[in-house]
């Protein structure tokens, strides 16, 4: 089992759910972040004086996959949450140890 | 009291306390969110403790009597006055009206001083300033201007007397309470990290909707000082009306090609600058004036707000660049624009029409007096408070925020945030 974390321009969230769920994705995780990589922050005027935001607003989005799907939900949250331009974010995949569902018990490959 | 005038008076009465309010907000959103409650409790402060002062002791001592300087005890605990109709001896309410509507001034103008001080005065210390600054600075420069007309029916305040101008408190209200401001950030000292570090205003939307409600409340503040619903009345909410928007077009304009964006921070302030500035003069000009005024208030508070980096006071939401800059502004330009003429008035008139400099000197001389006054004792009054108290709240306080620390509240729950019963 493997964890696919991605960070996302959060107007581009639906679109990434939309196709997570047309892809046969169950469940996800999504949280409100602020980061920063080569897409610098933006600035504010208040009566004169200016202010420098360095960090900005993105979403992060993980899901559980099976090692199987791993490449297909990659190329599913990459080309929805895609515009071209700077800012777009990452994705990464780490490994999950165990996955236990707490309703049912169930561990495991069956849990995902 | 004719009763459309009496309905007029009480209404804009109403109209001015919203102003406190009004100007919590206006004043709050600027603030940092952990500071708004504070600045909040410090208006709504004036609106619990000065009512109280004012009709025991305030009223009387900025308008009883026939003296030059202060007022008199006669009407302490507002002895004397009633509602019984005038062919019954009485005077129908007329003074327990003036009580009322003058009072809501006295409320709001400490409450100006609160932006001033944001973010590191103890409450405990404001609390007690606010009632001791309305007694020993509030009450007499008011009786100065005012003072004598309500007993007397004719002005006996020395500068009054000398036939200064000032409708509704451009001088008893905003260039005093301006000046006190400044007093009072050079005692409290600057915030920490200031001006390295600054803090924008965590809500404009409070910001905006203070505005509306200072705007609307002003005209009970400017027309309403008219003291009657008649043609002054008018042309006065007429001047508040032009000004404010002028005022607001001004700083918009000015900040468009200075910084680059047109910002409501800047059309607010704006506003509050041509409102500042048409006080004084709202029932002594006419025509296109208000326009003239706003517009030069805007223009010269927007600059104005900037000198506190230059000359080093940490005036947090800029009391005296828009308060006292305006104020003095407006004052002065009356000295220009005064048109006695078009309202049927004794006054003198601006040297726009017909008149000589001598108004404007008289608004200059009612200007130096007052500010070298209020800033002395506002001085005094807090160095005084500083001793006793400490009127700066501690490090870890101004930190974490003074909402926490002076009122165990805190303005926004955050998302997934919990607190239980105990």
């Amino acid at each position: 089992m493997k964890l696919v974390t991605a960070i996302i321009k959060p107007f581009k969230s639906d679109d990434v759910k939309a196709a997570l769920k047309s892809a046969g994705i169950a469940g996800m995780t999504v949280s409100e972040v602020q980061g920063f990589g080569r897409q610098g922050g933006h600035s504010e005027t208040y009566r004169g004086t200016e202010y420098q935001i360095d960090f900005v607003p993105k979403v992060r989005v993980e899901v559980i996959v099976d090692d199987a799907d791993v490449p297909g939900v990659v190329d599913t949250i990459v080309a929805a949450a895609a515009t071209g331009k700077i800012g777009d974010g990452k994705v990464w995949v780490t490994a999950v140890e165990d996955l236990i569902r707490i309703r049912t018990g169930e561990r495991g490959a069956d849990a995902v | 009291m004719d009763a459309g005038d009496a309905a007029w008076v009480l209404a804009s009465a109403a109209l001015v306390l919203f102003m406190t309010p009004g100007l919590a907000l206006f004043y709050g959103g600027m603030d940092r969110s952990r500071n708004v409650l504070n600045m909040l409790m410090m208006n709504f402060w004036c609106l619990l403790i000065v009512p109280i002062v004012w009709v025991t002791v305030g009223f009387s001592l900025a308008y009883a009597g026939a003296g030059e300087y202060i007022g008199n005890t006669d009407w302490f605990f507002l002895k004397g006055m009633g509602i019984s109709a005038e062919d019954a001896g009485g005077d129908g309410g007329t003074l327990l009206l003036a009580v009322a509507f003058l009072g809501m001034f006295a409320c709001i103008t400490p409450a100006l001083i609160s932006g001033a001080v944001a973010g590191r005065m103890k409450f405990a210390a404001w609390a007690i300033f606010v009632p001791v600054w309305i007694v020993l600075v509030y009450c007499p420069v008011s009786f100065w201007i005012y003072g004598g007309y309500w007993g007397e029916g004719v002005v006996t305040g020395f500068l009054g007397a000398r036939g200064s101008l000032d409708f509704a408190g451009g001088t008893v209200i905003h260039i005093n309470a301006g000046i006190a401001a400044l007093a009072a950030v050079m005692v409290l000292g600057k915030r920490r990290g200031w001006p390295k570090e600054g803090s924008p205003p965590h809500s404009m939307p409070l910001v905006m909707l203070g505005t509306g409600i200072l705007w609307m409340g002003w005209f009970g503040f400017n027309a309403g000082s008219a003291f009657a619903a008649n043609g002054t009345a008018i042309q006065a909410f007429l001047n508040t009306f032009l000004a404010a928007a002028a005022g607001g077009l001004a700083w918009g304009i000015v900040e468009r090609l200075k910084d680059g964006h047109f910002t409501n921070l800047g059309v607010a302030s704006g506003i509050v600058a041509g409102l500042v500035a048409i006080t004084p003069g709202a029932g002594f000009v006419s025509g296109m004036s208000p326009i003239y005024i706003g517009l030069a208030a805007g223009l010269v508070c927007v600059f104005a707000v900037r000198l506190k980096f230059k000359a080093g006071y940490d005036d947090a939401l800029d009391v005296v660049g828009v308060h006292f800059v305006g104020g003095l502004t407006g004052s002065l330009l009356i000295g220009f624009f005064a048109d006695p003429e078009f309202f049927g008035g004794t006054n003198m008139a601006g040297l726009f029409y017909g008149g000589g400099a001598e108004l404007l000197l008289e608004q200059a001389i009612a200007a130096v007096v007052t500010i070298v006054f209020s800033f002395v004792v506002t001085f005094l009054i807090l160095k005084v408070l500083d001793l006793i108290m400490g009127i700066r709240v501690d490090e870890e306080s101004e930190e974490t925020g003074l909402d926490l620390s002076q009122h165990a509240e805190t303005a926004y729950q955050t998302a997934g945030q919990r607190m239980e019963r105990v």
